[in-house]
């Protein structure tokens, strides 16, 4: 990516989300310096109260879309950005927020609030995608900053990034782990999950949680059929999938399978 | 190093004396790897001491499942295979295979000298040494020979064992590779309750066996050691008929069976990630940050991935009922063509790490029509 001014302009801007994503980029301590060399970050106010007005050559979209505001918002975002990312579970799938969509959201509003009528909120959790055209979705609850610097150093390249596709049992075969659901019946969401994380949780002696989102092409009813046939409630697997990816359309649509069941 | 002119005499080697025997190796400057108990399963971990073999445990194993189970004993190798092999050691999963500097008279590439570790692998299994017989052609007798695993391979002492039992997984009796041990390494130990019956299949072998306080045999021992080997045989009950088994799979591309298959299979790649033959890997180039150092780095791929068989046009194999039959026909099949050889030992370790466990056994069966599946396609 090359501009006419010098290096690329980048953005980074938060929707409904911890902001533990945007926080991966200045985790990046030993290559933040090197990172900053690539582009000149203009709006970041997580790290910066210096901003300047768009247009921006890259945006990175953390969050998801919750409430009326957010819905305006993006669409300003996406028409003063040449390459729009969406960073994160939240941004790419709604994030555990999206819970709420298998709920009254107004419940919760007249629950927590002792004065609903200030709240403006959506029904709903959203990912960006579902609100204007995404270029590139980076997954993760949060994301692996080493994919984050590949990815704007592959932009600045002009190359496709490495970010792999393939599922979790692949990262954790050549790490040597031993298969947590085989060797001890634990129920993990590895086979049908993202690459990404580098198999963090099953080398912990944890199932996966699918924090990285459903990989391409999933059975997960295959899975989730395997897992109750040997003993796993399917309540629990409810839960398993209804995690920080539960608005990924696989994820979803299974977890109201088995839910059907109970 | 193996299969010269031998003695070809088995001795009897007192349980005392496998620590001597990691010792010798390791004085010799061998890393020595054999099993261990590690992550609720018996795996392949670099080892120091006799303490650190799975003594006294087995594994209980069927499609989808593993369990570690104690032993009324205190066998060292009474138990089958784990979800590692040593392809691990031979064909690492990550590897560097070139790099490149810039510098201000240019680009200077470098290859990086072979891994020169000598490993020595304590408890390679009948199955396995025809796994490793395997990607011994794959990788060395072609016409391009792969330098990292070729180092690693000419540097290894193998030291087998055999088998005196089997898990409902094993079938390789009617792969025609096991459970007894007949070549390709260094010793080979069979268990028996004070000691082994060891023999040596090289000169390096028979030369370490002369360092060891080993003692004729009885005609006891030999009998039962005859009798534990026959066990394993006896056990098993698992079955793949080979009978013109390249021609079945390739006739019958079109079988419904495949897509069934396809949707059962998970496409998680655990199959090929335990599968001691897959040999399938990636290259990509790896900068760092500034663009002035580059990495060739190979890792580990499977057949599995879309992106595996992504080319200028999409992905080829774009369902993973294909992606299922593509590993399926080359395992079995199409190999016979390419290396003269099946891809398959029979160890049973994509059945027994399949998530879900598919059968490969069970597959066949049902595509070859012989009443223990319910698909009835047909041939194209």
């Amino acid at each position: 990516m090359s501009t006419s001014a010098g290096k690329p302009k980048l953005g980074v801007f938060k929707f409904a989300s911890c902001d533990g994503c945007q926080l991966s980029l200045l985790d990046a301590e030993d290559h933040l310096l090197d990172v900053l060399g690539l582009v000149d970050v203009t709006y970041f106010l997580e790290a910066t109260s210096h901003i300047e007005d768009g247009p921006y050559d890259v945006a990175l979209v953390e969050g998801s879309i919750t409430t009326p505001h957010d819905q305006e918002r993006i669409q300003d975002i996406r028409r003063q950005s040449s390459f729009l990312i969406t960073i994160g579970a939240c941004a790419t799938a709604g994030g555990i927020q999206a819970l709420r969509n298998w709920a009254d959201c107004d419940d919760f509003i007249r629950t927590v609030y002792a004065s609903p009528e200030y709240i403006s909120s959506l029904a709903t959790s959203t990912a960006i995608a579902d609100h204007v055209q995404v270029d590139f979705e980076l997954r993760g609850c949060p994301i692996n900053q080493y994919q984050l610097i590949e990815v704007i150093q592959s932009l600045v390249a002009g190359r496709k990034p490495r970010t792999r596709t393939h599922s979790v049992c692949m990262d954790c075969k050549q790490r040597g782990n031993v298969c947590i659901t085989v060797a001890t019946g634990e129920p993990c969401l590895g086979p049908v999950t993202q690459s990404g994380c580098g198999a963090i949780c099953p080398t912990y002696n944890r199932g996966c949680y699918g924090c990285y989102g459903p990989a391409k092409q999933i059975h997960a009813q295959s899975l989730t059929d395997h897992l109750i046939g040997e003993g796993a409630a399917p309540a629990h697997v409810v839960q398993l999938l209804r995690n920080f990816n539960s608005g990924a359309e696989p994820f979803r649509d299974e977890s109201n399978r088995v839910e059907a069941l109970t | 190093m193996i299969n010269q002119q031998l003695s070809g005499k088995e001795m009897f080697l007192p349980k005392s004396e496998i620590q001597s025997l990691i010792d010798l190796l390791r004085n010799d400057g061998f890393t020595v790897v054999g099993p261990t108990i590690d992550q609720e399963a018996i795996v392949y971990n670099e080892i120091a001491s006799v303490d650190e073999l799975p003594r006294g445990w087995t594994d209980r194993q069927e499609p989808g499942k593993y369990r570690l189970q104690k032993r009324g004993d205190d066998a060292c190798f009474g138990f089958v295979v784990g979800p590692h092999s040593w392809k691990k050691y031979l064909f690492p999963p990550l590897t560097t295979v070139a790099s490149a500097e810039k510098t201000e008279a240019g680009w200077q590439a470098r290859t990086p000298e072979p891994d020169s570790t000598r490993f020595a692998f304590l408890g390679v299994r009948a199955c396995e040494l025809a796994a490793i017989g395997i990607q011994d052609r794959v990788f060395t007798e072609g016409t391009y020979v792969d330098p990292v695993y070729a180092a690693r391979r000419r540097n290894a002492f193998i030291i087998a064992v055999n088998c005196t039992q089997a898990a409902p997984t094993c079938f390789c009796s009617s792969m025609n590779t096991g459970p007894r041990c007949t070549s390709g390494y260094d010793l080979a130990l069979t268990e028996l309750e004070d000691g082994f019956v060891i023999e040596s299949g090289s000169k390096e072998g028979e030369s370490l066996v002369a360092g060891l306080a080993t003692q004729d045999l009885t005609s006891a021992q030999i009998t039962k050691a005859d009798s534990v080997r026959q066990q394993a045989v006896d056990q098993q009950t698992r079955h793949l008929d080979t009978e013109g088994i390249r021609d079945v799979l390739l006739t019958n591309l079109s079988h419904t069976r495949w897509e069934e298959i396809g949707d059962r299979c998970l496409g998680c790649t655990n199959c090929t990630m335990v599968c001691p033959t897959c040999f399938c890997s990636s290259v990509e180039e790896v900068a760092d940050l500034s663009g002035e150092t580059v990495e060739r780095q190979r890792h580990w791929d499977s057949c599995f991935n879309l992106s595996f068989s992504y080319m200028s046009h999409g992905t080829t194999r774009d369902r993973i009922s294909h992606r299922y039959r593509q590993w399926l026909t080359h395992k079995l099949a199409s190999w016979h063509d390419q290396f003269d050889t099946s891809g398959c030992v029979g160890c049973g370790r994509c059945i027994t790490w399949c998530p879900v466990g598919i059968d490969l056994t069970e597959e066949v069966a049902a595509i070859r029509g012989d009443g223990s599946a319910s698909a009835t396609g047909g041939a194209t």
